[in-house]
């Protein structure tokens, strides 16, 4: 059974996401276990990518900086060997295809098995595409997150059918940010998916407050939060750590 | 060229969003039906005769083939179009697509601003609203073509991230994609992104080696021994191969732009520079570091300054069935000024770097050899920056 599943089996899961290396590691390093230490119960490691084309503005400055501190796929392969240490709860990279396809896929979906990386989200690799890695994915025993999207309408079937880890429903059109409200009906996609998927399903894009956590929780199985998390990186750089346990601990508290 | 899935070779697929993947299949089905409907290719046509001026002129350099003392050089003058450059010969076919399908509104990204301008001009004509964007570093470097757009009623968003440049345009349209698809299409304008749009844009430019091929057997009852066109994403140089793909004994030559040389960092050449990766939804060869970022590539030329390459000169690189050099700025530049003293036309600085590569092999060449040097567009827009470039003080 996937190790991502671990999430999901004490209630609603509050998912986190942070960029590695933004202002550096050693902040990303207390970052992550601040937010473990407050609830989260899946980490969502971003690798940073020089044109992440599915980000909005407060993510891509997040990636620019990370790279501009020099951060690189190897250092961050040794950092998470560091953090398995004593993190226990799953996690996954969010990336982009090309810093696998790069660094060689079979060489990069190997290590995350080595290192203890569960999952992988790729927002440039839709349904039609995934059999670039999914082998790989397979053999080495990382989930390859698929993600649904508004839009997604007569796919939602065929994408759930076959979906792994867990999905990753999109909640509104356009990039990724903090959104002041979620307006779409996601209901209708949501039991779409319960009927055909055999895996749980957590909403991100656009949350940043307690309430629309809670919301989005209430009709799935778990909140993913990302900008908000890395716009208390940008606030606050390496004091960063201790601001954002305090607001994981009040989005936890609000889903359950 | 393309099967199923839009791969050429191993290169093209659509690695794109979920959120665009029905957006992309919705256009490659409204495509299909079109592309076969004779009503559709009539008003197709008399749009590219009555108002981009089409067929467009191909002509023969006797001056400069004198001057070079070896093939015969033949200039296609896609400079002639109306808007000054081949873009229009896609725009006007994607903008009659999306208005078939019932798009309201047209988005895309500009390098130099050509592909700009011919989107907003599109717009104008079919009353649809219309979005630009541009990389900053660009909207400086090609300020006149800034203000042709805002005359034509279009909106131009500069561009801040990144390098400021053509990727980062593709990037944002990309995105301002995924916030609005129902009443919005991405006219790209170049054989490059997710399939269907290296295919479309390729369908919609091959008018160009097809009138080629008609003329030249009109003029010299022969084929051109090699046809040379520039190579930033690929759209003029696909259209002026593609007719000539299956007769082997035409040499098919891109130029790609080298910047200050390829053994430099300061380079856009990506067939020569560049290695096999995934980006802006395709699978094919970027400028790229050893982890996969995307190189800030540089030309002097804003529209061969893009760090990939369409998946079809990707795959005719591969076969060998191509041939993809490097030209730097300075012979660019050298063309550009050559071009204008020798003929009387002015280049774009895009297309003065296929002219460069004529220069150096024509005179290798025998009198009765023919050369077809793809002219893309005109070179008003480059006066300034390539006055500036040689150390005089001209502003727009």
């Amino acid at each position: 059974m996937s190790k991502i599943a671990k999430a999901f089996d004490h209630g609603k899961a509050f998912i986190a996401f942070i960029t590695c290396g933004d202002p550096d590691l050693e902040t990303t390093g207390k970052a992550v276990r601040a937010a473990v230490e407050n609830g989260a119960d899946l980490i969502e490691l971003g690798i940073p990518f020089s044109d992440p084309t599915a980000e909005g503005p407060v993510i891509q400055e997040a990636n620019l900086r990370a790279l501009q501190a020099g951060t690189t796929t190897d250092k961050i392969f040794d950092f998470v060997k560091d953090l398995r240490k004593d993190v226990t709860v799953p996690m996954v990279f969010m990336t982009y295809a090309n810093v696998i396809f790069s660094y060689g896929a079979e060489k990069f979906i190997s290590t995350c098995e080595q290192i203890g990386i569960d999952g992988l989200i790729l927002p440039d690799l839709p349904f039609e595409e995934k059999e670039e890695f999914l082998p790989l994915c397979r053999q080495y025993h990382v989930d390859l997150v698929s993600l649904i999207a508004p839009t997604s309408e007569n796919r939602v079937a065929m994408i759930a059918r076959e979906a792994e880890g867990f999905i990753y429903l999109v909640s509104s059109l356009g990039v990724t940010g903090t959104r002041s409200e979620i307006t779409t009906d996601l209901q209708p996609i949501i039991r779409t998916i319960r009927e055909n998927a055999k895996v749980p399903v957590a909403i991100g894009f656009g949350i940043s407050k307690p309430e629309q956590a809670k919301a989005m929780a209430a009709i799935s199985d778990g909140a993913i939060v990302g900008s908000a998390i890395e716009k208390i990186l940008a606030q606050y750089g390496k004091e960063a750590p201790e601001h954002i346990g305090e607001y994981v601990k009040s989005m936890k508290e609000a889903i359950n | 060229m393309s099967n199923q899935n839009g791969r050429f070779g191993i290169h093209g697929g659509q690695y794109i969003p979920e959120t665009l993947m029905n957006a992309v299949i919705e256009l490659e089905e409204a495509y299909n039906h079109y592309k076969a409907d004779p009503e559709f290719n009539r008003e197709l046509t008399a749009l590219l005769n009555d108002y981009a001026g089409r067929p467009s002129r191909l002509y023969y350099a006797e001056k400069m083939t004198k001057d070079l003392g070896g093939a015969k050089i033949y200039l296609k003058r896609e400079d002639l179009n109306h808007t000054g450059a081949h873009k229009i010969n896609n725009v006007l076919g994607q903008a009659l697509l999306a208005k078939k399908m019932g798009k309201t509104r047209l988005i895309a990204e500009t390098g130099a601003g050509q592909h700009g301008v011919a989107t907003a001009t599109a717009a104008a004509l079919m009353g649809m609203e219309c979005v630009v964007f541009m990389g900053e570093e660009d909207t400086i470097r090609q300020a006149l073509n800034v203000y042709r757009m805002r005359l034509l009623g279009a909106e131009v968003i500069p561009v801040k991230t990144g390098t400021a440049t053509l990727k980062d345009a593709v990037s944002e349209a990309m995105r301002e994609w995924t916030r609005r698809i129902d009443d919005t299409h991405y006219c790209l304008g170049s054989v490059m992104g997710p399939h269907p749009f290296p295919t479309i844009v390729r369908d919609f430019q091959a008018v160009i080696s097809k009138e080629i091929k008609e003329q030249i057997l009109e003029k010299e009852g022969r084929l051109p021994d090699a046809v040379i066109a520039c190579v930033g994403g690929g759209s003029n140089a696909i259209g002026s191969f593609y007719h000539f793909i299956e007769d082997k004994d035409v040499r098919l030559i891109g130029c790609e732009a080298a910047g200050r040389g390829i053994d430099t960092f300061e380079t856009a050449a990506t067939m020569n520079t560049g290695r096999l990766g995934i980006f802006h939804g395709m699978k094919s060869y970027f400028c790229q570091d050893e982890y996969g970022q995307i190189a800030p590539v540089y030309s002097i030329s804003a529209g061969l300054d893009y760090p990939g390459v369409g998946p079809e000169h990707a795959w005719l690189h591969d076969t060998g069935r191509a041939e993809y050099v490097p030209v730097t700025d300075e012979e660019a530049v050298c063309a550009f000024e050559y071009l204008a003293k020798t003929e009387g036309i002015i280049p774009a600085i895009e297309s003065a770097h296929a002219v460069a590569y004529a220069q150096k092999i024509a005179p290798e060449m025998k009198p009765d050899q023919i050369i077809v040097i793809t002219v893309s567009g005109r070179g008003d827009k480059d006066c300034a920056a390539i006055a500036r470039y040689r150390g005089e003080d001209l502003h727009e």
